[in-house]
C-alpha cells in the first residue's frame, strides 16, 4: 500500500472527472451516491494514512520515481495525515447537509466539492514548493465555483473581491517562487533548506524578500490581520455547506506557515526566530483582538461565525510563532476543534435561519422558532465549545494553549488577549442566543421544514468535536509526536 | 540583456500595480494581466540568461536551465485560465449589481446611497 500517500489526491480527481460524465447529469441522486462513495473511501483510505503515519516514520513518495530533489515528492507525516483526515471528516459533514436540497441550487456543486478537496489534500501533502502553487490553484478555482454557488447579489460582489485578491496572492506567489529558485536552485522545501546553509550575504537578502513574500501569500490564505478583509463578507455570503467547508481553507494558510517555514529555514533557525516570528507574533495577536471586536459587533449570526473563524485564526498564528513543540502541538489540536466546531456553527446558523422567515440570520427579535429546545441544545452546545468552557474540546484546546505558552517570556499578552477575547466571545454569543431564541414576537411559528440530513450533518460534526474529549489523551499525544516529528524533520532536513 | 528584462519587468509591474489600484474591474483585470506578464517574465530569469544555448543536454556546448522554461509554461496555462474565469466573474457582477466598481458602488451625484461606500 505504498501507492495510499497519492490515494487522497486521486480519490477526488477521479471522481469529480466522473460527477462531470453526460450520464450522471441526468439524476442530482446518483450523483449524491457517487459523490459519496468518493468521500466515504476518502474517509477509509484517511484513516489507513493515519494509523500508518503514527509510527513517526515520514513516508516519502516520489512522483513518477525521479529521485528526490528532481522529481515532485509527496510527503505524508503526522500533521499531514491529520490535516487530510480533518478535510475528510469535514467534507463528510458538509457533504451530508448539502445533500438536502442546497447541492441543486447551482451547477456542478458536486464536482467541485472534489476538486476542492484534490486541490486542499495535495496542498497538505507536496512537499514542493511549485507544486503546492499548483494546488493552490486547484483549490482556489474550485472554491471559486463554491463560493458563488447558488447564485445572488451578495455572493458575486463578495466573490469579486475573493477572486480578485487570490489571483494577486497567487503572482506574489510565483515571484517568490522564482525569487527562491532563482537564489537556491531548487523547489524541493527540504533540498531548499541545505541550500541555504551555503548562502552569501547578498544572496541571504533575497532570500529574505522570498520569505516575506510567502509570508504576504500564507498571510492571505490564512487571513491574518492585513489581509483578512475579504473573510468575513466572504464567509457570510458563502452557502452554508460551502461556508463549512471553507473552515478549513484558512487552515490550510496556517499549515503552509508551519510547514513551509519550519522546513525552508530548518538548518538557519535564526531567520525563523528573528525575523518571521515576531512578525507573526504581532500580527496573529492583533487579528485575535480586531476579531474579539468583530464578533461582538457582528449583525448576523452567519458574520460572527465568520469573524469566529478569524478568531481562530487570530489564536493559531499568534500560538505558533512562540516555536516551541508544546506550542506547535496545542495549536494543531486547536486546529482540528476549532474546524471543527466552526463548520458545525455555520450548518447550525443555516438551519435556524430557515426557520426564521425572512429575518433570517440576522441578530433581530423575530418569530419563534418551530423547534426551539433542539436548536436551541445544539446552539448552547456549540457555543460552550467555541468559547472554551468545559466540558467540551474548546476547554481543552484552549487550556494547552494558554500551558504552551508557559516558558514563553510573551505569555502575558497571549493570556490576557487570548482570555479577552474569550470574555467578548461569551458575550456576544450569550447575546445573540438569547436575541434568537428568547426575545421573540407573538407571530406563529413557521412550519418546520427540518431536513434529517442537515440535522445529521451538524450532529455528525458536534460529535467529532465531542470524541475529540473522549479521546483526548490519544489524540494530544498524536499531536505531541507531530510536532516533534516536525521538529526532527528540522534537524534532519533535506536527508531524504 | 539583464537590464533590459530588468526594466521591462519593472515597467511591466508598475502599470500592473497602478492599474490594480483603479476601481473598475476591466481596469483591475487588465492590471493584473499586466502583473502576471511581468512575474512570467521574472520566472523565466530565474535561472539566469543565456543567449542561443539549448534547453536540452548535448545539443550545445552549454544549456540553459530547463526548469524555468516548464514553470513559466505551468504559469501560464493557469494564469490563462484564472484571467478567463474573471473575466466571466466581471460580465456577471457587471450585469447582477449594475455597474462595474469593484465594491459594486457607485456615487452618482443624482442618488444618495447612505449604507454603501463611494469610492
Amino acid at each position: 500500500m505504498q501507492h495510499a500517500v497519492i490515494l487522497p489526491i486521486l480519490i477526488p480527481l477521479i471522481v469529480g472527472a466522473l460527477l462531470l460524465l453526460p450520464p450522471l447529469q441526468q439524476s442530482a441522486q446518483s450523483r449524491r451516491w457517487l459523490s459519496g462513495v468518493g468521500i466515504a473511501v476518502l474517509l477509509a483510505v484517511c484513516g489507513w494514512n493515519l494509523s500508518q503515519s503514527s509510527d513517526g516514520v515520514s513516508q516519502y513518495y516520489l512522483l513518477g520515481n525521479w529521485p528526490a530533489p528532481f522529481g515532485i515528492v509527496l510527503l505524508l507525516d503526522q500533521i499531514s495525515a491529520l490535516f487530510v483526515a480533518l478535510t475528510a471528516v469535514l467534507a463528510a459533514g458538509a457533504f451530508i447537509y448539502s445533500c438536502a436540497g442546497e447541492d441543486e441550487r447551482g451547477a456542478y456543486f458536486q464536482s467541485l466539492l472534489q476538486f476542492l478537496l484534490m486541490g486542499i489534500n495535495g496542498a497538505f501533502l507536496t512537499a514542493d514548493l511549485f507544486n503546492l502553487f499548483v494546488f493552490f490553484e486547484v483549490l482556489l478555482i474550485s472554491s471559486y465555483g463554491l463560493l458563488l454557488h447558488g447564485g445572488g447579489k451578495l455572493r458575486t460582489k463578495a466573490g469579486l473581491h475573493y477572486v480578485l485578491l487570490n489571483l494577486l496572492g497567487s503572482a506574489i506567489f510565483l515571484l517568490a517562487l522564482a525569487l527562491l529558485y532563482g537564489v537556491t536552485g531548487s523547489l524541493n522545501m527540504q533540498d531548499i533548506a541545505v541550500r541555504i546553509t551555503a548562502l552569501s550575504a547578498q544572496q541571504l537578502l533575497l532570500l529574505k524578500s522570498a520569505a516575506a513574500l510567502l509570508l504576504i501569500v500564507f498571510g492571505l490564505k490564512a487571513a491574518i490581520l492585513p489581509l483578512h478583509f475579504w473573510l468575513p463578507s466572504a464567509y457570510a455570503a458563502a452557502s452554508p455547506a460551502v461556508a463549512a467547508l471553507f473552515a478549513v481553507m484558512t487552515k490550510i494558510g496556517v499549515y503552509c506557515l508551519l510547514r513551509v517555514f519550519h522546513t525552508l529555514f530548518a538548518a538557519d533557525a535564526s531567520l525563523l526566530t528573528d525575523f518571521i516570528q515576531p512578525l507573526l507574533w504581532w500580527t496573529g495577536l492583533l487579528t485575535l483582538a480586531l476579531a474579539a471586536i468583530g464578533v461582538v459587533a457582528a449583525q448576523s449570526l452567519k458574520r460572527l461565525v465568520a469573524y469566529l473563524v478569524l478568531l481562530s485564526v487570530g489564536t493559531m498564528v499568534t500560538v505558533l510563532s512562540i516555536g516551541t513543540v508544546a506550542a506547535v502541538a496545542a495549536v494543531l489540536y486547536y486546529s482540528i476543534h476549532s474546524t471543527l466546531i466552526a463548520a458545525a456553527l455555520f450548518l447550525l446558523v443555516d438551519y435556524l435561519a430557515q426557520q426564521r422567515g425572512t429575518v433570517a440570520d440576522r441578530l433581530v427579535s423575530a418569530r419563534p422558532l418551530a423547534n426551539p429546545v433542539l436548536i436551541g441544545s445544539l446552539f448552547f452546545l456549540c457555543a460552550i465549545t467555541v468559547i472554551g468552557m468545559p466540558p467540551l474540546s474548546g476547554f481543552v484546546g484552549k487550556i494547552w494553549l494558554l500551558q504552551a505558552a508557559t516558558e514563553s517570556p510573551q505569555r502575558i499578552g497571549l493570556w490576557f488577549t487570548l482570555l479577552g477575547s474569550s470574555l467578548l466571545v461569551l458575550i456576544a454569543l450569550s447575546r445573540a442566543g438569547s436575541t434568537v431564541f428568547w426575545r421573540v414576537s407573538q407571530q406563529p411559528a413557521l412550519p418546520a421544514q427540518a431536513s434529517g440530513r442537515q440535522l445529521a450533518a451538524i450532529v455528525l460534526l458536534m460529535l467529532s468535536s465531542l470524541l475529540l474529549v473522549l479521546l483526548a489523551a490519544p489524540v494530544m499525544q498524536f499531536c505531541l509526536d507531530a510536532a516533534l516529528q516536525l521538529q526532527a524533520n528540522d534537524v534532519s532536513g533535506g536527508q531524504a | 540583456m539583464e537590464l533590459l528584462m530588468a526594466v521591462v519587468i519593472g515597467v511591466l509591474t508598475m502599470c500592473g500595480v497602478m492599474m490594480i489600484l483603479r476601481a473598475r474591474t476591466f481596469a483591475v483585470m487588465l492590471g493584473l494581466t499586466m502583473l502576471s506578464y511581468a512575474v512570467n517574465l521574472f520566472i523565466f530569469t530565474s535561472g539566469g540568461l543565456t543567449a542561443g544555448q539549448g534547453a536540452v543536454l548535448g545539443q550545445t556546448a552549454q544549456y540553459t536551465d530547463p526548469l524555468p522554461q516548464a514553470l513559466v509554461l505551468t504559469a501560464i496555462v493557469i494564469g490563462f485560465a484564472m484571467t478567463a474565469f474573471l473575466v466571466v466573474l466581471a460580465i456577471r457582477a457587471r450585469a447582477e449589481l449594475g455597474n462595474d466598481h469593484v465594491d459594486g458602488a457607485e456615487l452618482k451625484p443624482a442618488q444618495s446611497l447612505p449604507k454603501k461606500r463611494g469610492r
